[in-house]
């Protein structure tokens, strides 16, 4: 590196991140699409075998009612997470002392991992021995064993989860915004509502697109904490897509039907935030962030 | 940010103690009009509620006998409280599975740490294409969820013969941690002026002496953010883990509570200990460096 400087460092500083990254991370990716085309059981090294996997999904009624109950439980979650999210956000952002104490509490599931949440959740509605069936009023439920309530359960169950990760993207983009704006807004007469509506909710439009782009790809392909919680059932009452794309692998030793499953996912997801993205003019909003 | 005047939204005052409150504190940003904002406070309330029950039922439970968990109403506190689960899930092995926590995270923390760093240094201060386009690449794998690839991960690790092993849990790990990393620790190192790149030069430094002497020490609040994302996916990881590994010897926390809860099976208070165990670490973390932790989560994703 002669010319310029002698500080620079040459590309040779982003090889061995990026071999990694691609032995680990870019290699699975294709590895997924070819796998796709084999009948790999697991054992040996996976040869080609045609489109047989690919025709079958294509007739495969699980694979439609997985997807359609991946997108009940996407839109069931955006639903009821989004509201809550911002609401305690926009509220944990200011800075009175009460507020920080709560909202310390608030963010307490975020330290729990999927595991210990799931296992948690699966004590307290044990139909035996659970907190709720030693609860008046709620003892008459059951919470994991009936075909629609469960819906809802794991739903909850992931509210819980994922919502203080949520409140804290919203918590720190409303802290962004410049006080005087509200003040402004005060001078002029502007009630609480109605500074809310007209000024909070529309500056943070790009929080709440990166929030909804991460829910989306992630309940299209998260599916741990439905495993443990339920395992799909009871049946295949909560057997939403990537689980299914997981049983039919590492149970049923499908592997070459399960990747096409995957790439089915895969492509789905990156679908829908491309589109989300797209629709929300998010390119945009980002250029002219980066201009201000 | 709909401010409350007077600090507590919980508490509900007469009418007339919100202006009050304004006039006898110290000065405020609002003069005046506002009243406390009841309907946040109630909700808030109520969420904390949904919020504190499950772990007070965790935290209460583990410190009951079985007798008494299923006798008890299970929302008072201990009768009287026991440390034998606490003990069971010590015998059951969970030192083991500590032990191994530990190392994933570790493994995985020097891995990111090691290989970002001095990457986003090349990608700060290198304009040529295939340096931005490799970065650029990396940048689309934010968008990939480890779960989508378990398959060829599994094939892959098979291969590599790591099968079984806490580097097979390691590996993928980092390697899904690397684009926030990258994306964090690229843009703390773009914010170093770059005056004191140019005063390196003048004073003869190269590449590797620049990095270990000013990009090193400025970096460190990146480094810790980067750390801390890390080693909250390595720790509180299941799937990996879970397909990549198989015997007791090599078996993480996450998995260990799977484990003790189909081996427990009706012994709640055993699992719900070992449950607690498996928080406590992060909860003191959490407890001394909420703002690192927490700013370490949403790394890359805030505004």
């Amino acid at each position: 590196m002669a010319a310029k400087g002698r500080e620079r460092p040459s590309g040779w500083y982003m090889v061995p991140v990026m071999t990694f990254f691609g032995v680990f991370a870019i290699l699975p990716m294709v590895l997924v699409v070819y796998l796709s085309f084999t009948d790999w059981d697991g054992f040996g090294f996976p040869s080609l075998s045609g489109g047989g996997n690919w025709s079958r999904i294509l007739e495969d009624r699980e694979v439609r009612s997985s997807l359609v109950l991946t997108l009940v439980f996407m839109v069931l979650g955006w639903v009821v997470q989004t509201p809550i999210a911002m609401m305690i956000g926009v509220w944990a952002a200011g800075r009175q002392r009460n507020r920080a104490v709560l909202s310390s509490i608030f963010f307490l599931p975020v330290l729990l991992s999927t595991a210990a949440i799931a296992l948690l959740w699966n004590s307290v509605l044990d139909p035996n021995f659970g907190l709720t069936q030693r609860l008046p009023f709620l003892d008459q439920f059951s919470f994991l064993g009936d075909r629609t309530l469960v819906i809802f359960t794991v739903a909850w169950v992931l509210t819980w989860q994922y919502v203080p990760f949520h409140t804290l993207l919203y918590q720190s983009a409303a802290r962004g915004i410049p006080v005087s704006i509200y003040e402004a807004a005060t001078i002029d007469g502007a009630g609480r509502y109605k500074q809310f509506f007209s000024i909070t909710l529309p500056l943070l439009r790009y929080t709440l697109i990166t929030s909804t782009v991460l829910m989306l790809v992630g309940s299209v392909t998260t599916f741990d904490t439905i495993l443990l919680l339920t395992g799909g059932g009871p049946g295949t009452a909560t057997r939403i897509a990537p689980l299914y794309m997981y049983i039919t692998g590492f149970t049923g030793f499908e592997f070459g039907y399960a990747s096409a499953i995957a790439v089915v996912l895969l492509v789905f997801g990156a679908g829908l935030s491309l589109a989300v993205t797209q629709l929300t003019g998010f390119r945009k909003m980002s250029s002219q962030q980066e201009g201000s | 940010m709909s401010i409350t005047q007077s600090g507590t939204p919980m508490a509900t005052p007469p009418a007339s103690a919100g202006p009050a409150a304004s006039v006898i504190g110290p000065k405020r940003r609002k003069v005046g009009r506002e009243k406390p904002n009841y309907l946040a406070g109630v909700l808030s309330v109520i969420w904390l509620v949904l919020v504190l029950v499950p772990l007070y039922f965790m935290v209460s439970g583990s410190f009951r006998t079985r007798q008494e968990y299923l006798r008890d109403n299970p929302l008072k506190l201990p009768s009287a409280p026991t440390l034998e689960n606490y003990e069971s899930v010590f015998t059951g092995g969970f030192g083991r599975y500590f032990l191994n926590n530990i190392i994933v995270t570790v493994g995985t923390v020097a891995i990111v740490v090691a290989l970002v760093v001095p990457a986003a240094y090349a990608v700060a201060r290198n304009a040529s294409p295939m340096v931005q386009r490799g970065f650029s690449l990396m940048l689309i794998g934010l968008a990939v969820p480890a779960q989508a690839v378990i398959i060829p991960v599994y094939l892959l690790i098979n291969q590599l013969q790591l099968y079984d092993t806490l580097l097979a849990i390691i590996l993928p790990t980092a390697a899904f941690a690397l684009p926030v990393a990258m994306l964090v620790m690229t843009n703390s190192l773009r914010d170093i002026p770059a005056e004191l790149y140019e005063a390196q030069t003048l004073d003869g430094a190269g590449p590797l002496q620049t990095l270990r002497n000013l990009v090193l020490p400025l970096a460190k609040p990146a480094i810790t953010t980067v750390s801390v994302f890390t080693a909250m996916g390595a720790w509180n990881g299941f799937l990996f883990p879970l397909v990549l590994t198989q015997s007791r010897e090599q078996r993480t926390l996450t998995l260990g509570l799977q484990t003790f809860s189909s081996q427990f099976g009706t012994n709640v208070p055993g699992l719900l200990a070992a449950i607690t165990l498996s928080l406590l670490p992060i909860f003191f973390v959490y407890l001394f460096g909420r703002r690192y932790l927490l700013g370490g989560l949403t790394a890359g994703f805030g505004k």
